[in-house]
């Protein structure tokens, strides 16, 4: 599915990545983990295809493809998914009208018709009730005057509207309280299926608790320095990060 | 280069669709301005004595009068002898009695710009006036109209079917000697519409008038006059394209809207004039007076506008609110993109008690262009409990555009309230991330956001309209992101 290799990454000439390998298979829910500054939401942004982030070497395959030759809203198109640390607000374009001209942007690229109306309308309904947001956002503008939860909830709904191949989470669980961490992570289980895969960005063990991963990495100064299974998160929960010898940056 | 730059430099680049020319022989002036020309525009219509005098005492105004300067827009001075004062179809000469009689290739003209004239295929609950440079070409739906009781004709028809009503409203609302456009306009207009809406009837259909300047080296100064009588209402649309030329051309028009007790007036503009090209080269010279009296208590009149054309834009929908309780609302989207310039606004002149008004102004700069709001809110002495409440916001596409706010405001009347709120964005790069993070290219990201930012405006459009300007936004855009 995602194959990442020997991955460097500046931005403002400033080197973030520094020789990242990561390899997610078709139906894997990966987490990475790890302290602040250590380049987590920079690996998101990159696989999102934001032009901001300066890619000096390295490779990374998705589907069989080089995902760095492809634009950024044909990698949406293709199936990747971002979820946003801070989704930005569209004031005026409803989110309605947002997703439909997404939807039906991805639907031409795969050469479908446009989506019927009154069958987006329904699934919209549904997919909104799922993440408990009132129908009535669905008119509201694009995370226009939405609580800091009520945005997270809104990028797992355009999740599960858009069904991705591959959904990176970026700290999707970050100001939740514990219903909202509930809804988000009964949403992303929801999509867990053998030919979708799931990379998810945390600070805390505790969103591991409702998704179970198959694979826990550390990331720390611009690699992956510890891979394992879900005890490994346990394990950083009890220990801190200074077990594995790093200093929490002040970020 | 940023995202959105390039995103709205790809979508500016499309070209003007409307700027293709009628190939018709006209019968064109030479260009020049004098008395004898005043002269021979008034016999070309037959005009009375009194009008030829009307016209005649605003030419003299004018020669007196200086341009305006104090509007945030550059450009070389006009020549007002090298502008051709009037130019009509030869075709037209012994005017047409119904759209039937009307020169086919005159016809296809309008049907390519999406407005059809003959009876088969006309816009269904619209009548249209047809203007083409100095002339009216024809009236759809006279009929009907009639049998309302409404007057929906060119106005120099009107000088001679309803001489009592033109002589007592033209230049009521803006005098001959208001400003120099107008003065200029006083006395070489050449045709526009005439709109009349007896006590109690509701028109049945939208009207509009569809302008078309087609010859070059000409001017277009048409004239615009709607009464609506005593708890009547009206809904008046107008639209506006020219060719594609290397030469600017001047439209300095003016709109007088008389509004008696209870009555209502909803005027749309969709303004589509060549706006030059991407080095700045052509384009029109949009220098309009348009104003509103609601003379009558409860009236209220509503000016929606949305600009995307012209090389220059200077123009100020008014509102003057003299009877009490009345109501005036302006909502308007400009947008400006290359080397466009707009000064526009309003003033709500707030006289009767109790008066009250709204401006919703929505200003979109792209590529190097420069937009300003100008807009007066004047409470007088008498206006005890005036309201006013104005929300100017500008969005910037790119780092070369500029926007401006110019309000103006003064109160002499302690119990009225003026709010005023402004806001300036930019178009982000991390709008542009989400959106295209979600599929959506950078083009239609940009098109989609600004449709966004400016949807209070759209929705006071008629529904028919609101599709249309929509789709122009796009089309203006085009090639903003690059």
């Amino acid at each position: 599915m995602l194959e990442i290799k020997n991955l460097h990454v500046s931005v403002d000439g400033k080197e973030i990545l520094k020789g990242l390998n990561l390899s997610v298979k078709p139906g894997e829910v990966h987490a990475i983990m790890g302290p602040n500054g250590s380049g987590k939401s920079t690996l998101s942004q990159v696989i999102a295809g934001n032009e901001a982030y300066e890619i000096t070497s390295g490779s990374i395959t998705y589907q069989g493809k080089d995902l760095l030759e492809m634009a950024t809203e044909e990698r949406a198109r293709e199936g990747v998914f971002l979820a946003f640390q801070y989704p930005v607000e569209i004031p005026g374009v409803s989110n309605l009208q947002f997703m439909k001209t997404a939807i039906n942007n991805i639907r031409h690229h795969r050469g479908l018709d446009e989506i019927n109306v009154a069958e987006f309308m329904k699934q919209a309904k549904a997919k909104s009730q799922q993440v408990d947001l009132d129908p009535a956002f669905l008119k509201r503008g694009v995370n226009e005057g939405f609580s800091g939860g009520e945005k997270k909830r809104n990028e797992i709904m355009q999740m599960l509207m858009l069904e991705p191949t591959l959904a990176v989470l970026d700290e999707t669980d970050s100001g939740l309280d514990i219903d909202a961490l509930k809804v988000v992570a009964d949403g992303v289980n929801a999509l867990r299926a053998p030919d979708k895969s799931v990379v998810m960005i945390t600070h805390y063990q505790r969103l591991l608790d409702y998704i179970v991963p198959d694979y826990v990495h550390v990331l720390a100064r611009g690699q992956i320095i510890k891979s394992g299974g879900k005890e490994l998160a346990l394990e950083l929960e009890d220990k801190g990060y200074a077990w594995l010898g790093i200093e929490e940056a002040t970020a | 280069m940023s995202n959105s730059d390039k995103a709205v430099k790809e979508l500016i680049k499309r070209e003007y669709e409307h700027g293709f020319v009628t190939n018709i022989e006209s019968d064109t002036f030479e260009p020049g301005l004098n008395e004898s020309i005043i002269r021979r525009i008034s016999a070309k219509k037959k005009e009375p004595e009194w009008l030829l005098e009307w016209r005649l005492k605003a030419y003299t105004a004018w020669q007196q009068m200086e341009e305006p300067e104090w509007a945030q827009v550059k450009f070389p001075k006009v020549d007002f002898n090298s502008i051709a004062y009037f130019s009509a179809p030869k075709s037209n000469e012994n005017a047409p009695k119904s759209i039937d009689d009307v020169d086919p290739e005159l016809l296809r003209t309008y049907e390519k710009l999406g407005i059809p004239l003959h009876e088969r295929a006309r816009l269904a609950g619209v009548a249209v006036d047809a203007v083409f440079d100095s002339v009216s070409i024809g009236t759809t739906f006279k009929e009907k109209l009639t049998e309302a009781g409404v007057v929906f004709c060119p106005i120099s028809e009107a000088v001679h079917s309803h001489p009592e009503l033109v002589k007592k409203y033209l230049g009521s609302v803006v005098p001959q000697r208001d400003n120099f456009y107008a003065a200029l306009n006083s006395a070489v207009f050449s045709d526009g519409s005439f709109v009349y809406i007896p006590k109690g009837v509701r028109c049945p259909l939208e009207l509009s008038t569809y302008f078309r300047i087609n010859e070059a080296n000409t001017g277009q100064f048409e004239r615009t006059l709607i009464i609506a009588e005593e708890g009547s209402h009206v809904s008046y649309l107008e639209g506006c394209t020219a060719p594609m030329r290397d030469e600017n051309q001047l439209h300095a028009a003016v709109v007088e809207l008389v509004i008696l007790d209870d009555a209502e007036i909803k005027y749309s503009t969709v303004q589509n004039w060549y706006p030059g090209d991407e080095n700045g080269l052509g384009g029109i010279y949009n220098f309009v007076t348009k104003r509103a009296a609601c003379i009558g208590k409860n009236s209220k009149v509503s000016w929606t506008q949305v600009e995307t054309g012209s090389a220059i834009t200077w123009k100020y929908p008014s509102c003057i609110l003299r009877g009490d309780n009345s109501v005036g609302e302006f909502y308007s989207v400009a947008l400006t993109n290359n080397l466009q310039q707009a000064d526009t606004g309003t003033k709500m002149i707030h006289l009767g008690k109790n008066t009250r008004s709204t401006i919703i102004s929505k200003g979109i700069s792209a590529g190097r262009s420069d937009s300003s709001y100008r807009g007066l809110v004047k409470i007088g002495p008498g206006a005890e409990n005036a309201r006013n409440y104005t929300q100017c916001d500008s969005l910037l596409i790119g780092d070369k555009c500029g926007a401006h706010t110019f309000p103006y405001i003064e109160s002499k009347n302690k119990s009225a309230v003026v709010e005023h709120e402004a806001t300036t964005s930019k178009v982000s790069d991390d709008q542009l991330f989400l959106c295209r993070q979600r599929g959506i290219d950078a083009e239609h990201a940009v098109s989609m956001i600004v449709n966004g930012f400016c949807k209070e405006v759209f929705k006071e459009l008629p529904m028919e309209f609101a599709v249309e300007a929509t789709k122009l936004l796009e089309v203006s855009l085009e090639g903003s992101v690059g």
